[in-house]
């Protein structure tokens, strides 16, 4: 089985903060990583391919230091990493990147399935992912708890609900998008880590991809960032003080009543 | 390029630099320098105090924008039951459409749902879009998306208005693909702009840290996903309105491609976390899985749903469904109840917007209380059966 994973780096947002005097993002050593729901699809790619055998290819579409999520995807035991990358291709939203993306998949020879994490942390759209499946006109399940069993030809899975699960079964090829319940990452293995610090990732620029200039990047995009502005910032609330726990508890009670919350 | 640096006005301050998420901006010869990692998240411009850093827009592609009318909200069935979300689609539609002084839709799928149809016509509206057939018994992406996108293309609605649910976000996507339209995810703010024709679209980024207003000014439907429990739900009146619209299906509708084997609903004895109006959730703190029952009594007692920080749900102690927070679910209540949690920057990425916080927990120096509106320091195994036996005799 030919497994395509699309991955994306993303600040460690843990550590984005806000200035609250300038209003600012402050970003003093902000690392970036493999967004996390990606890395349960690096997973589930693996162990679809332990089980059917193939090849994992991990895409990305970002800057050039985008490389590096690729070769640590290459440290878990990845075969291949794809960097998408083109000044072209700045400002994309996600009609334009999944428009993009699909078109670097389709010079990928016979995939079966693409796998993506449910969102990316920074973005958190979750579009790009069901975007791509509808470019290539494939089927697509999102929210994918767990792959029940897999074929060349077709999987059957879990996807979660907000009350509770459905069964599906889909013919590949296809798209999922999966959330943390479905496995455990694994950690680099030392084999792994050696290949990744050596391995240089191929990259595919907007010439290569022949993408039509007018529907990547911004030109490709319909919409636009209007404005960004700090969220209201919660104020430090009250500490209910007491003597003892009922008294603290009768406080706290009697201050919801009053404000009509419970 | 569509960011740039008026060198004349930048005094070279560096503020921008700090705003920058990605490393894109350097300072040479003490003016800024948009290097080529840009990625246009225009988050530098509000930092540059001097109006230094300016955006050039160019787009192609231009629908006529006045050809698109009426404000969508599609209505989101599961099990013959309209979801709450729904209600609050309606009241926002009715809300932009006044603005734009234009008409409200909504569009319904299922499989025998004239009893919802019909309590539809009581929230006001000017249409209802109905496909009732054997083939929505069920959500399924393909079909949905397809005669969304149809009845989208045959009547040009100017706004379609989904719930962020996770049928919402699994088919909205492909339907915005279809129309090759503009849709922002999981949005907590709509209006209108001052030339009264475009939506602004607000939404959270960066796990809340960052809001951002989002136009679609050259195509239509602008589409948007809505975080449940943030808009005001639409009042129900007391006479029925609006032309229902049965809709033929288009006979090019493929049949859906994926198969829906079994849906399974998981009867929790309390309600679900993105229904709820009050959230009980437990931490690590809780030192015990079996002190769940604590968290669940509680809730139970005041109409809420059980959530759970990561820490919890890795720990095996209760399912990730339940989980609250940057990979888990982000809810927005009412009320939101944190018992041991410490308050980890995921997990206030996922309730930080809830009305009121209360947080329990036994460490003063928990960053849980910086968001908390009240706190309480205490051992949550002695607060919580306080509380419970306090709320119990009313």
């Amino acid at each position: 089985m030919n497994i395509v994973i699309c991955i994306k780096q993303v600040p460690d947002t843990t550590e984005v903060k806000i200035n609250p005097e300038t209003g600012t993002l402050m970003r003093e050593g902000v690392p970036s990583i493999i967004n996390p729901f990606d890395m349960y699809a690096i997973e589930e790619g693996l162990r679809l391919k332990g089980k059917l055998g193939g090849k994992v290819t991990v895409i990305t579409m970002g800057p050039p230091q985008a490389k590096e999520a690729l070769k640590e995807a290459i440290s878990y035991g990845v075969d291949e990493g794809i960097l998408i990358s083109d000044k072209a291709f700045a400002g994309s939203d996600t009609l334009a990147t999944s428009y993009t993306l699909s078109h670097a998949i389709r010079k990928i020879e016979d995939f079966d399935l693409i796998i993506c994490g449910k969102q990316a942390i920074d973005g958190d759209t979750a579009q790009v992912g069901p975007g791509i499946a509808e470019w290539l006109d494939i089927p697509f399940i999102a929210f994918v708890k767990k792959i029940e069993e897999a074929t060349k030809e077709y999987l059957r899975l879990e996807r979660m609900m907000e009350d509770g699960y459905d069964i599906i079964e889909l013919p590949l090829p296809a798209l999922i998008t999966v959330v943390k319940e479905i496995n455990e990452p694994r950690m680099p293995s030392l084999r792994g880590k050696m290949r990744a610090s050596k391995y240089e990732p191929i990259v595919w620029t907007s010439e290569f991809l022949n993408v039509h200039p007018d529907r990547v990047g911004l030109k490709g995009s319909p919409t636009q960032v209007f404005k960004v502005f700090s969220p209201k910032l919660r104020t430090k609330g009250e500490i209910i003080e007491g003597d003892g726990v009922d008294e603290k508890v009768e406080k706290l009670v009697s201050k919801l009543k009053e404000a009509r919350i419970l | 390029m569509s960011i740039l640096i008026d060198e004349e006005k930048c005094i070279g301050c560096t503020l921008c630099v700090k705003a920058c998420p990605f490393g894109a901006i350097e300072m040479r010869n003490k003016k800024a320098v948009i290097l080529d990692n840009c990625t246009f998240c225009n988050l530098c411009i509000p930092s540059c105090k001097f109006e230094a850093i300016i955006k050039t827009d160019e787009f192609v592609r231009v629908a006529d924008t006045s050809a698109y009318k009426g404000v969508w909200a599609i209505a989101e069935q599961r099990r013959n039951k309209i979801c709450s979300v729904s209600f609050e689609l309606i009241g926002e539609a009715q809300k932009l459409a006044k603005s734009l002084n234009d008409e409200v839709a909504v569009v319904i799928f299922g499989n025998n749902i004239a009893n919802l149809v019909d309590e539809l016509l009581y929230y006001d509206l000017d249409k209802i879009y109905v496909f009732d057939d054997p083939l929505f018994e069920n959500f399924q992406d393909d079909i949905y998306s397809e005669s969304l996108a149809y009845l989208s293309r045959k009547h040009k609605p100017s706004v379609i208005l989904t719930g962020a649910t996770n049928i919402g976000r699994s088919f909205i996507p492909q339907v915005a693909i279809k129309l090759q339209t503009g849709l922002t995810a999981d949005c907590t703010g709509l209006d209108i702009d001052e030339t009264g024709k475009h939506l602004l679209q607000t939404r959270p980024a960066f796990g809340g840290n960052i809001m951002a207003t989002i136009t679609c000014y050259h195509n239509r439907p602008q589409m948007a996903t809505v975080r449940h429990k943030v808009m005001k739900p639409a009042k129900k009146s007391e006479v029925k309105k609006g032309d229902i619209i049965n809709v033929e299906l288009p006979k090019s509708i493929r049949p859906s491609r994926t198969k829906l084997v079994k849906s399974i609903e998981i009867i929790e004895e309390t309600i679900n976390l993105a229904e709820a109006d009050i959230i009980v959730s437990g931490g690590r703190g809780l030192g015990d899985p079996k002190y769940f029952s604590l968290i669940e009594e509680l809730a139970k007692l005041i109409g809420g749903a059980v959530g759970a920080s990561r820490a919890a749900v890795d720990s095996g102690w209760i399912p990730y469904s339940h989980q609250v927070g940057q990979t888990g679910k982000t809810v927005c209540p009412k009320v939101y109840i944190a018992c041991g949690i410490s308050g980890a920057i995921q997990h206030l990425a996922g309730m930080q917007s809830s009305d009121v916080i209360i947080a329990i927990n036994k460490d003063s120096n928990a960053p849980i209380f910086k968001v908390a509106t009240y706190g309480i320091v205490d051992s949550l195994h002695e607060v919580i059966p306080a509380l419970i036996k306090r709320l119990s005799n009313k």
